[in-house]
């Protein structure tokens, strides 16, 4: 059974669900020893309502609990939202901007403290106190919300988050109807702490939380551990399941390639960063037992600046998105194993997601090969053949050879292009501000939850343009007055009817595409490298890899 | 152990002729002089076998193909083994013209690069051994030579300018200069200019030059050719340029091979760091950047810029040190047949 569940994530995942002894029967067998997981560098705070990173997130999983869970599943099950500290669903009432919780009884924290409602409402008024950088984006739907934003320090979300303790219910108030209210509960931004934690950042300081895991020791220049949370009893496999390591100890410093050799000689059980990408070809054949490749609902896209010459120009948007051969793109990603091209915004397989590509040869569902001849006549008809354009760039790897070959096309298409490699730890706030005039910039957006918003109304709303501030996310600058109607219907109506809503989702993806807001390169696909002797590998859609999940013994 | 033998003629000649001369026996210095030369020329053909070979170095071509022993090759290959990770360009064909060395990740081809990238690094590290050489001159000269207030002024700013590690700053002007570039008056260097790079290394080394220079002069005005010259009251600059320049001349001829040698090396670190030459203009540094994330599986495109680089830097270091020698009638180098 265990040799089966090492030969790749696909067989494992219908192995394991076809035939698999019940979970009981695994946990008794492997259940125990220390697994050993490396990453470059740490991802800063261990707060969980402020960090913001993936990597951190992945390990939140089994540390904290929110209201609302993704369910700790792999595959797209990963997807699927379960009570966690609610003990059910509650329904909406009036007209969908009220939700009762009722807490479940007998939740522990790691220090022994009893998790009650005040927890849960100190903890909605923490994500604002602490300044979560969600708060303004996902919470402000909270009624009380904008006094907080105002004033965190006073934050009581008066009438937004009531607790009743005799009742052991916290009931939720909207200001409007929210559709995605429960995917926002059920990230690490929304978890519930004590009620006692510090209202600001605790930076390297773990807090308790209510998960099979505790964080017992921290150094953002050395790693973390993770032992077991002795308070911790099975509330809901679902939710929150128990792990089979004892310890998870995460290492920071190595780089890719000592992470890789590290892999190989187990060393280490699996490794954070990319794999470099010389060392995929053998990865491929000599480990291939040991690499899983799963599928992400992520894009990497073009911003192109719609308010800035030769951007603001519809035809000039359009050539770029005729001129690049996305195949190339995908070559110098890693190729059509660990990408697959795209023209559009949602990702395939996301909610709203209908194939589309009018930026290709033959234009239909699917991209087939680029069209320099017609995206060298939208240049001429533009009339900003000559211009100067400049791209920016991470200085890593795979977006600098990105943008080496972008430079390459846009000089074939007429203009004069120069390519600016800038810090990864800035680029991303860099390309954002207006200030900066950037005209053409290569980066990425990996989903916050499953929903059409998450990239469309995130990316291309009026409300996610900020001119001058490192937080515009819509980072074209891309402005569509009726657009922004049609996606507030859409996010209104998938509170009673997500089917219609994401029907309205297709629509507004097909418009953000024709108007050339961006241009969509491919999605991208995970690579996990794992050891030889770990077992059981879960990918969970949401959360990638599930770390606790997975046994060493 | 030699001795220094000097005839007759040799004197007759004139220093300058005695220097050459005595160069010209260095064997080891010729040989430098003679591989310095070589990698000049090929550098300097670099446009003509681009044209010769069909590539353009600067442009990404992904699609390409070549002919390899008579089979039609692609220049990236997708891996076909095992679970088919892993796009890499392919290795070195060891054929003059077809790919000699490979392809970088753009497909390009790493020999054509690597003759562009060391014309483009010479000619950064001449200009900016030109620039560093003028400046220091000047405030050597003027230090040394007025003393007092001035020389306390300038020499106080080329401390201050020493005391700052050389590559510490010479990143940290890149990477302010390097989004805006340089824009003082009628004075402008834009961001993605190769000028840009010759100012900061000119500029970074000026306290390396202008500090022995102004020792030199600060000994050489109190020469007794030069305090007569000041006691018959010939002009300060003519005692300058007439009296005191043509004799820091020769340390300024042996301090360019080894400032060449240097600014090479600063000029691939920085490029190496993505805050010098710019893509897609390649520099030896630019090539090393590009085969850093291939060492494992293309080598070459990383250690044929690194070899280029350790050979143009020992050719330069070698013909310094002869130069010293020839130039300095202390040295100990046996000329003549006697």
């Amino acid at each position: 059974m265990k040799k089966y569940l090492l030969t790749g994530a696909a067989l494992a995942a219908f192995t394991f669900s076809a035939v698999a002894p019940a979970s009981a029967e695994y946990m008794k067998e492997h259940r125990g020893g220390t697994m050993r997981i490396l990453a470059h560098a740490a991802a800063g705070t261990v707060d969980p309502h402020i960090n913001y990173t993936l990597q951190y997130w992945q390990i939140y999983q089994s540390l904290y609990d929110g209201l609302i869970a993704f369910q700790k599943a792999g595959g797209p099950e990963g997807f699927t939202k379960v009570p966690d500290i609610a003990e059910e669903f509650p329904k909406p009432t009036n007209d969908g901007k009220t939700y009762v919780f009722k807490i479940r009884k007998g939740i522990k924290f790691s220090n022994g403290q009893e998790l009650g409602v005040k927890d849960v409402v100190a903890s909605f008024q923490r994500i604002f106190k602490v300044s979560s950088p969600t708060a303004g984006g996902f919470y402000s739907v909270i009624v009380g919300a904008d006094k907080c934003i105002k004033d965190p320090k006073t934050c009581t979300l008066e009438g937004g988050v009531v607790g009743d303790e005799a009742a052991s219910t916290v009931t939720i108030n909207l200001t409007r109807p929210d559709a995605e209210i429960f995917d926002k509960l059920a990230l690490p931004h929304a978890a519930i702490l004590p009620a006692d934690s510090p209202t600001t950042d605790v930076g390297s300081v773990p807090l308790p939380g209510t998960g099979a895991y505790m964080m017992s020791a921290y150094d953002p220049n050395k790693g973390m551990t993770l032992t077991r949370n002795p308070n911790f009893k099975v509330w809901s496999e679902a939710a929150q399941p128990d792990g089979y390591p004892d310890v998870v100890q995460y290492d920071f410093g190595p780089t890719e390639e000592a992470q890789v050799t590290a892999v190989q000689n187990g060393e280490a059980d699996w490794m954070f960063d990319e794999a470099p990408a010389d060392r995929l070809a053998e990865m491929g054949t000599k480990n291939k037992d040991q690499v899983h490749v799963t599928p992400l609902t992520a894009w990497w896209y073009l911003p192109m600046n719609n308010k800035l010459a030769p951007f603001d120009n519809i035809k000039a948007r359009q050539a770029v998105n005729f001129a690049i051969d996305r195949k190339a793109l995908v070559n110098l990603f890693g190729g059509p194993v660990l990408a697959s091209p795209v023209c559009q915004v949602l990702p395939p397989g996301f909610p709203g997601h209908v194939d589309y590509c009018p930026y290709t040869k033959d234009p239909g569902a699917k991209w087939s090969a680029p069209d320099m001849e017609k995206a060298k006549k939208l240049v001429e008809e533009s009339g900003t053949k000559g211009q100067k354009v400049t791209i920016i760039v991470e200085d890593k790897t795979v977006a600098k050879s990105i943008g080496v070959y972008l430079q390459s096309v846009l000089n074939e298409l007429g203009y004069v292009a120069e390519l600016k490699p800038i810090s990864p730890d800035i680029q991303f706030t860099y390309i954002q501000n207006t200030k900066n005039n950037v005209q053409i910039s290569v980066t990425q957006w990996y989903q916050d939850y499953p929903a059409a918003s998450d990239f469309l109304n995130i990316l291309f709303g009026s409300g996610s343009y900020t001119p001058g501030s490192d937080s515009s996310i819509n980072i074209s600058g891309y402005t569509n007055k009726d657009l922004d109607e049609k996606m507030q219907k859409a996010l209104a109506l998938g509170v009673t009817d997500q089917e219609a809503a994401n029907k309205i989702w297709a629509e507004v993806d097909k418009t953000v595409t024709d108007d050339s807001a961006a241009a969509a390169m491919f999605t991208p696909k995970h690579l996990d490298f794992t050891s030889k002797r770990l077992g059981n590998f879960q990918f969970n859609y949401q959360f990638y890899w599930m770390v606790t999940q997975s046994w060493v013994q | 152990m030699t001795a220094l033998v000097e005839t007759r003629s040799d004197i007759s000649r004139g220093p300058w002729a005695t220097a050459f001369r005595r160069l010209r026996h260095d064997k080891v210095a010729m040989a430098a002089l003679i591989f310095f030369c070589l990698i000049l020329v090929s550098c300097l053909s670099a446009p003509l076998y681009a044209k010769w070979a069909g590539v353009n170095p600067f442009t990404s071509t992904l699609d390409a193909t070549i002919m390899l022993d008579g089979k039609q090759t692609a220049v990236m290959e997708q891996s076909t083994e095992g679970l088919g990770l892993g796009y890499n360009p392919i290795g070195p064909t060891w054929q003059l013209g077809n790919y000699f060395l490979g392809a970088d990740n753009q497909g390009r081809d790493v020999m054509a690069r690597l003759l562009y990238g060391g014309w483009t690094s010479i000619i950064i590290a001449s200009g900016a051994t030109i620039l560093t050489l003028l400046f220091a001159t000047v405030l050597g000269l003027a230090a040394g030579f007025f003393g007092g207030v001035t020389d306390m002024i300038l020499s106080r700013i080329l401390d201050i300018l020493w005391a700052f590690p050389v590559y510490l700053l010479a990143i940290s002007l890149s990477i302010v200069m390097i989004a805006h570039g340089i824009d003082i008056g009628p004075f402008t260097i834009e961001s993605g200019s190769l000028w840009l790079p010759v100012f900061i290394i000119g500029v970074i080394y000026i306290p390396y030059v202008a500090r022995p220079i102004r020792g030199q002069v600060l000994s050489l005005r109190e020469s007794e050719f030069v305090l007569a010259a000041i006691s018959l009251g010939v002009p300060s600059h003519r005692i300058l340029f007439r009296d005191i320049l043509p004799n820091v001349t020769t340390t300024l001829i042996v301090f360019v091979p080894l400032m060449m040698a240097l600014n090479m090396l600063t000029e691939s670190a920085l490029s190496f760091l993505s805050i010098g030459v710019q893509p897609p203009d390649a520099s030896w540094g630019t090539i090393i950047q590009d085969g850093q994330g291939l060492l494992y599986s293309r080598p070459w495109v990383a250690l044929a810029p690194g070899i280029a680089i350790v050979i143009t830097v020992l050719a330069l270091n070698v013909l310094g040190d002869g130069l010293r020698d020839a130039l300095d009638p202390r040295s100990k180098i046996k000329l003549g047949r006697g």
